[in-house]
């Protein structure tokens, strides 16, 4: 397979894409946020449960393609029992990541995403997640759309 | 086996496109996203070339050579249309942007012109949206119903609802004459017959046709029919409205300015004769060249052969398909044309589209700009591997060679 492609879907992305972990709508949630890609008809719900200014628990429910699956249960891993303001700093790196305007540094596994920096059109699948944390995160409530 | 099959020389028309003879990732391009928009022949590159290099000048106004040449050029490319579809005359072929814009115009002029609060527009579910929401739109602001008439399990209309859909309040049925994301062809001819002995005008979407398929408008027998240029292997950007002389004299002109008037002064204005009343503006004039080099490239291919060779490479896929573990085909009508629409057990369309990509070979994942038709069959998306006339079956043996490889990836 061509290296570019194999960094793409390295076998922890499909994985996390065959087995999503966190997935599933809560039964106690505080929050919840609705993300749309138009473009391929990606769509996942987020549900969080935000306490004492922490990311408590988190789960997400949806269909997408491998690399916004894996994405999605990557972050949930990732953010869960963090300080929101960390979760927020998280995304931003995440983002500057995955749009090669940053190395890995300080993203830990996360790292394996980073090779979709190279196929601009499959960004948005892996930020979609990402996307509806930040909303969340800021309290603006209108559903995400990656458009 | 008995039955003639014309010889198609596909390697031969092969060496007309250049742009087939790269590679993409290393793997030699096989390009099986036609239904998106085709390739372009030599004959349409050197037209347009030839028409920037030598003759480029406005056209319909000016008293020089150039003028004269440009505007000779382009009313020759409105007859090769007239011809190509059989409408009875070039003041039926209006040049617009593409399908899109068709459509539009004449929804647009059925919303000021014809519709009126009660009145029905008839479509169909599997319609690309650029045939859903003008007339959306058009209900929107006359008052009139959309009607939608259903499909069934294999992409085909179901004509009895369609037939109880049309009521004498039917004012237009629009629909497509082949489906882009499902390839259905439609019966459009009984479609026709019962939309008219409804009392209904008839549009007739042909974005996805007319490559694959003869039209004569008259023989049709529509109201309208719609076409873009770059799905006919000429350029993007040009496109064309078929309508019946009386209705074209009917409807409201779209937009206004230059070149479709007669006359202008501050009180009023006197429009232009068709076609131009629907030619606003300096018009595409190197597209509408270009499009008619593709007309006449195709006159010069030997169409049942054409069609006989598209329906080989359809019928391999499908074929290829039914030995493919956990692939479904999404789209099963009796009569289909150049799209094989389809899903594959555990891999999203656009991780296919990606691996696919790296084997060279390019194809559409995604809605298909018929949001409907993927809700109907309960998908997101689907992939779509679409055919032309250059495509070839060892193409098509790769296609699938690559697919399984997806498929063992990802299992």
């Amino acid at each position: 397979m061509n290296p570019e492609l194999r960094a793409l879907y390295q076998e922890m992305i499909l994985d996390h894409g065959r087995r999503p972990r966190h997935f599933g709508v809560p039964e106690h949630y505080t929050h919840k946020m609705e993300a749309f890609n138009p473009l391929c008809g990606d769509r996942l719900t987020l549900y969080a449960t935000l306490e004492d200014g922490n990311v408590k628990a988190v789960q997400f429910e949806g269909q997408g393609c491998a690399i916004s699956m894996a994405s999605a249960s990557m972050m949930c891993e990732e953010v869960e029992g963090k300080a929101c303001a960390d979760a927020r700093t998280l995304y931003e790196h995440f983002q500057q990541l995955v749009t090669g305007q940053r190395g890995a540094e300080d993203i830990g596994r996360l790292e394996i995403l980073a090779g979709v920096r190279h196929f601009p059109s499959r960004v948005k699948c892996a930020t979609l997640a990402w996307h509806s944390l930040d909303h969340m995160l800021r309290g603006d409530s209108t559903p995400v759309s990656t458009e | 086996m008995t039955a003639h099959q014309p010889v198609f020389d596909v390697e031969a028309l092969r060496r007309q496109f250049p742009i087939l003879h790269q590679e993409v990732h290393g793997r030699p391009l096989i390009y099986l996203d036609n239904a998106a928009t085709t390739q372009k022949p030599q004959a349409v590159i050197d037209a347009i070339d030839r028409y920037y290099a030598h003759d480029n000048a406005n056209v319909h106004r000016g008293v020089h050579s150039l003028s004269e040449r440009a505007t000779a050029a382009m009313e020759q490319a409105r007859e090769s249309v007239r011809s190509f579809l059989n409408a009875g005359e070039v003041a039926e072929v209006i040049f617009t942007r593409g399908t899109t814009e068709a459509i539009n115009l004449v929804a647009h002029g059925f919303a000021r012109e014809v519709l009126r609060p009660g009145d029905e527009v008839l479509i169909t579910a599997l319609e690309h949206h650029a045939n859903i929401v003008p007339w959306q739109q058009a209900c929107a602001a006359s008052g009139a119903t959309l009607k939608v008439a259903d499909i069934d399990d294999n992409g085909e209309v179901v004509l009895a609802d369609f037939e109880a859909k049309l009521s004498e309040r039917t004012r237009i049925a629009a629909f497509a004459h082949v489906s882009n994301a499902l390839g259905t062809i439609n019966p459009i001819e009984k479609m026709i017959a019962l939309a008219r002995a409804a009392g209904a005008a008839v549009l007739i979407d042909g974005a996805q046709a007319v490559a694959h398929t003869p039209v004569d408008v008259q023989a049709l027998d529509c109201d309208f029919y719609a076409l873009s240029g770059h799905k006919l292997y000429g350029p993007t950007g040009i496109g064309v409205l078929y309508g019946r002389h009386e209705w074209l004299e009917r409807l409201p002109v779209y937009q206004t300015g230059g070149d479709m008037i007669r006359e202008v002064s501050f009180d009023k204005s006197v429009f232009a004769p068709l076609p131009h009343k629907f030619e606003a503006g300096t018009p595409h004039i190197a597209g509408v060249i270009g499009l008619g080099a593709a007309i006449e490239w195709l006159r010069g291919v030997d169409w049942p052969a054409l069609i006989a060779h598209e329906d080989r490479l359809l019928a391999r896929a499908t074929e290829r398909a039914a030995g493919l573990p956990g692939m479904t085909i999404v789209g099963r009508a009796q009569r289909k044309a150049g799209v094989l629409s389809f899903m594959l057990d555990g891999v999203h369309p656009h991780d296919i589209g990606t691996f696919l990509d790296f084997e060279g070979i390019a194809i559409r994942a995604g809605h298909h700009c018929a949001m409907p038709v993927m809700t109907r069959f309960n998908v997101p998306a689907t992939a779509r591997a679409s055919f032309a006339a250059y495509n070839t079956l060892a193409e098509v043996d790769r296609l699938f060679e690559a697919l399984d490889s997806v498929r063992r990836t990802f299992a």
